[in-house]
C-alpha cells in the first residue's frame, strides 16, 4: 500500500509538471512575440494591450482548453480500455464521436444559428448527439441481457460507429459547398475557442465525469481482469460499468463538443503511460489524465505555430503522430 | 456606423439595372460589326452549364434563350430557377444531361470522368476554369467566341472592366486600410475562421476596391487563421461574406456582435466590421463589380456613399 502511494506520489509528480508546464509555456510560444511585463502591465488599458489580449483572448483559452479535451480523453481512454478489456479501446470506439459528429454536421448544414449562455448550435448539436449515441448503445447492451454485456457494447458500438459516419457522408454530400468544408473542418478538431465560454460550458461536466472516474481505479484494476473474479471479491460489478460507461460516455461527449473528435489521445496516452507506470488503474488513470493534457496542449502549439500563418488542425497533429505509434504498438502485442 | 443587413444585400435590383446597362452597351457596339472570323464552330442552341458563373457569362451576352439546363448551385438570373439543374461538380446527372440532347455542355477541367463520358457520346464540351479576376471577362470573351456571341460577349466583358477601371480610378491614391476579408466561420462564435489569402478572385477584388489584405502574403484562396494571427496584425476593417441572399437585421446583428469578444481589434473599436450578404460574392462571373462596389463602399465610404 505504501508503495502504491508513494508510486503514485512520484507519478503525479512528473506528469503534473509535465502538464503545469505545458500549460503555462504554451500561452508564452507564439509566432507573435509578445512581452510579459507588458501582458500584465495594468496601467495599459485592456483594449489598447494587444500583447495582453494576444495572451488571455488568444493563447491562454487555448491551452485551458487542451489541457481539459486531453485530459478527459486520455482519462476516458483508460476507462473504456478497462470497461471493455480491450486495450485497443478508445473513447471513440462506442459511437460517442460519431453522434457528436453527426450532431455537429446538421447544426452546421441546417445552419442553426441559435446560442445560449455562449455555446454555439453546433457545440450543443454535437453534445446532444453524443447522448444520443450512449443512449443507443446502452439500450442495446441491456436489451438482451439483465446485465450488461460488454461484447454487445462493443459490437453496437461499432456498428453505431459505421452508421453514423455514413449518415454524416450522407449528410455533407447534401451541404452547399461552403458548409461542407466547415463540416470538414469540425471533423479535423479546432482548440482555438477564442474566449472562455465553450470552456466553463464543458467544465462542469467534466468535473462531475472526474469525480466518477476517481472512484473507478481500484475496481476496475479487477473487472479489466475478470469480471467474475471482480464480482467473488464484493466488486458491485454491474454499478461499477454502468457508472465506468456514462462517465466516460459524457467526458467524451462533452470534450468533442468541445475541441471536435481529436483522434489517438485516448488511446496512445494510456499506453504510453502504462509503459513508464505499470499497470495498476490508481496510478494510470490519473498519470494518463496529466500526461494527456501535456500532449494535447504540446500538439496544439505545433498546430498554430508550424505553418503559421495558416492554421493547422490539431487532430492532423495527433493524428500524424498517434497513427504510427497505434501500428506499432499493435505489432509489439503479439 | 451602422450598417443594417438589408442595406448591404446585393438585391437582384441593382443587377437587373446593370444588366440592361450592358444590354444597351451591347446594342450599341454590336450594330456594324461583322461576326468574329473565330466563330467558325456551329453556334450552340441547347446549352447545358454546370458553372454558375458560365451561366451568368451567357445570360449577360444574351445566349440565356439557349441554356436548356443548369448546376444546382445556379440562382442568378431568376430565369434559370424555372430551367432543369443536372447536378454540379462532384455529381452531374449524366443520364439527364444526355436525354436534354445539348449541343454544348459547360463543366469544370476537374470533371475528367464526365467530360470523357461526354467526349463517348460526342457531345462538344468547354471547359471552364476559375482563376483571378482578370481571368473573368478573359473567359467570357472566349465563352462568347465559342457559342457565336463574340461581339455581344466582348461588348459586355467591356462593360465590366470598365465598371472595374471606374472604380480603381475613382479611389486612386487613397490610403488602403488592412482589412481582412473573412469567408466564412462558424455561426455566432469566432471558432473556424476562414478568409481568404493572397489569390484568387476575391483577393483580386479587395485589392481593386482599396483595401489590404491582411493575408496577402499567403497564395491561398483560404485558409484558417487562428485568433492569436487575427489580434497580431489588427485589421482596421474586417470585411465578411454571407452567401445567402438576405439576413434579417436580427441575425445580422447578432453575427457582427460577435465580433466583440476581440474588442481590442481596431475594426471592432471603429465599428468597421461589415457583413456583406448575397449570392453574388460567390460567384466569379459578371456580377463581380457589385461585389466590387459593395467592398469599396465599406472601404471607402467617404469616396462612394451607400
Amino acid at each position: 500500500m505504501t508503495d502504491v502511494r508513494r508510486r503514485l506520489a512520484v507519478s503525479m509528480l512528473v506528469f503534473g509538471s509535465l502538464a503545469f508546464l505545458a500549460v503555462i509555456g504554451a500561452p508564452l510560444l507564439g509566432t507573435t512575440p509578445i512581452r510579459l511585463a507588458r501582458v500584465f502591465d495594468r496601467s495599459i488599458p485592456f483594449a489598447d494591450n494587444v500583447d495582453a489580449q494576444i495572451f488571455f483572448i488568444a493563447r491562454l483559452p487555448r491551452a485551458l482548453a487542451g489541457a481539459l479535451v486531453g485530459a478527459t480523453l486520455a482519462a476516458a481512454g483508460v476507462v473504456f480500455q478497462a470497461l471493455l478489456r480491450n486495450p485497443l479501446a478508445t473513447p471513440f470506439t462506442l459511437g460517442v464521436s460519431a453522434g457528436a459528429a453527426l450532431g455537429a454536421m446538421l447544426a452546421i448544414t441546417w445552419r442553426l444559428h441559435l446560442s445560449l449562455w455562449g455555446v454555439s448550435a453546433v457545440t450543443a448539436a454535437s453534445f446532444i448527439g453524443s447522448l444520443c449515441a450512449v443512449g443507443i448503445v446502452y439500450a442495446m447492451a441491456r436489451a438482451r441481457h439483465r446485465g450488461f454485456s460488454t461484447n454487445i457494447l462493443l459490437l453496437a458500438g461499432v456498428t453505431l460507429n459505421s452508421f453514423f459516419s455514413a449518415l454524416i457522408l450522407f449528410v455533407q454530400y447534401l451541404a452547399d459547398s461552403a458548409e461542407a468544408l466547415r463540416t470538414m473542418r469540425w471533423l479535423m478538431g479546432d482548440l482555438d475557442i477564442a474566449g472562455y465560454g465553450p470552456l466553463l460550458a464543458a467544465l462542469p461536466l467534466c468535473t462531475v465525469a472526474f469525480v466518477a472516474f476517481a472512484w473507478l481505479p481500484r475496481a476496475l484494476n479487477l473487472l479489466s481482469l475478470d469480471t467474475d473474479a471482480a464480482a467473488s471479491r464484493g466488486v458491485n460489478v454491474l454499478r461499477v460499468q454502468r457508472v465506468a460507461f456514462f462517465s466516460a460516455s459524457m467526458a467524451t461527449g462533452a470534450a468533442v463538443s468541445l475541441g471536435g473528435p481529436i483522434g489517438f489521445i485516448g488511446i496512445i496516452i494510456p499506453h504510453l503511460v502504462r509503459l513508464m507506470v505499470g499497470a495498476d488503474h490508481r496510478i494510470v488513470l490519473p498519470a494518463s489524465a496529466l500526461f494527456g493534457a501535456a500532449f494535447l496542449v504540446a500538439a496544439d502549439v505545433v498546430a498554430r505555430t508550424a505553418m503559421a500563418p495558416v492554421e493547422l488542425p490539431v487532430g492532423i497533429i495527433t493524428a500524424l503522430i498517434g497513427g504510427p505509434f497505434f501500428l506499432w504498438l499493435l505489432v509489439r502485442q503479439r | 456606423m451602422k450598417l443594417g443587413a438589408g442595406g448591404w444585400g446585393l438585391g437582384t435590383g441593382g443587377w437587373a439595372l446593370g444588366a440592361s446597362l450592358t444590354l444597351a452597351t451591347v446594342v450599341l457596339l454590336a450594330g456594324g460589326h461583322a461576326a468574329s472570323p473565330l466563330a467558325q464552330q456551329h453556334a450552340p442552341l441547347r446549352i447545358v452549364s454546370l458553372v454558375p458563373s458560365a451561366t451568368e457569362m451567357l445570360f449577360a451576352m444574351g445566349a440565356g434563350p439557349r441554356v436548356v439546363a443548369v448546376s444546382s448551385y445556379d440562382h442568378f438570373p431568376p430565369e434559370v430557377e424555372r430551367l432543369p439543374r443536372i447536378g454540379a461538380l462532384v455529381d452531374p446527372d449524366v443520364e439527364r444531361i444526355l436525354s436534354l440532347r445539348p449541343d454544348l455542355v459547360i463543366a469544370y477541367s476537374s470533371q475528367t470522368d464526365f467530360l470523357a463520358q461526354l467526349e463517348r457520346a460526342s457531345i462538344p464540351v468547354y471547359v471552364y476554369r476559375h482563376g483571378s479576376l482578370a481571368d473573368i471577362t478573359v473567359g467570357m470573351r472566349d465563352l462568347g467566341i465559342r457559342v457565336g456571341l463574340a461581339e455581344q460577349a466582348r461588348a459586355a466583358a467591356s462593360a465590366i472592366d470598365r465598371g472595374l477601371a471606374d472604380i480603381r480610378t475613382r479611389l486612386a491614391g487613397k490610403r488602403r486600410p488592412r482589412t481582412m476579408l473573412v469567408i466564412g466561420r462558424e455561426p455566432q462564435s469566432l471558432r473556424a475562421i476562414n478568409v481568404s489569402g493572397g489569390y484568387g478572385f476575391l483577393h483580386d477584388l479587395l485589392d481593386l476596391a482599396g483595401g489590404d489584405n491582411l493575408f496577402a502574403g499567403v497564395k491561398r484562396e483560404s485558409m484558417m487563421v487562428a485568433t492569436e494571427t487575427i489580434l497580431a496584425r489588427a485589421p482596421e476593417v474586417i470585411i465578411e461574406l454571407h452567401y445567402s441572399d438576405r439576413a434579417s437585421s436580427d441575425t445580422a446583428a447578432r453575427e457582427r456582435e460577435a465580433w466583440n469578444l476581440l474588442p481590442g481589434l481596431p475594426a471592432v473599436k471603429k465599428g468597421r466590421v461589415y457583413l456583406l450578404y448575397g449570392g453574388e460574392l460567390v460567384v466569379p462571373g459578371p456580377r463581380v463589380v457589385l461585389t466590387a462596389q459593395a467592398f469599396a463602399r465599406a472601404l471607402h465610404p467617404d469616396v462612394l456613399p451607400h
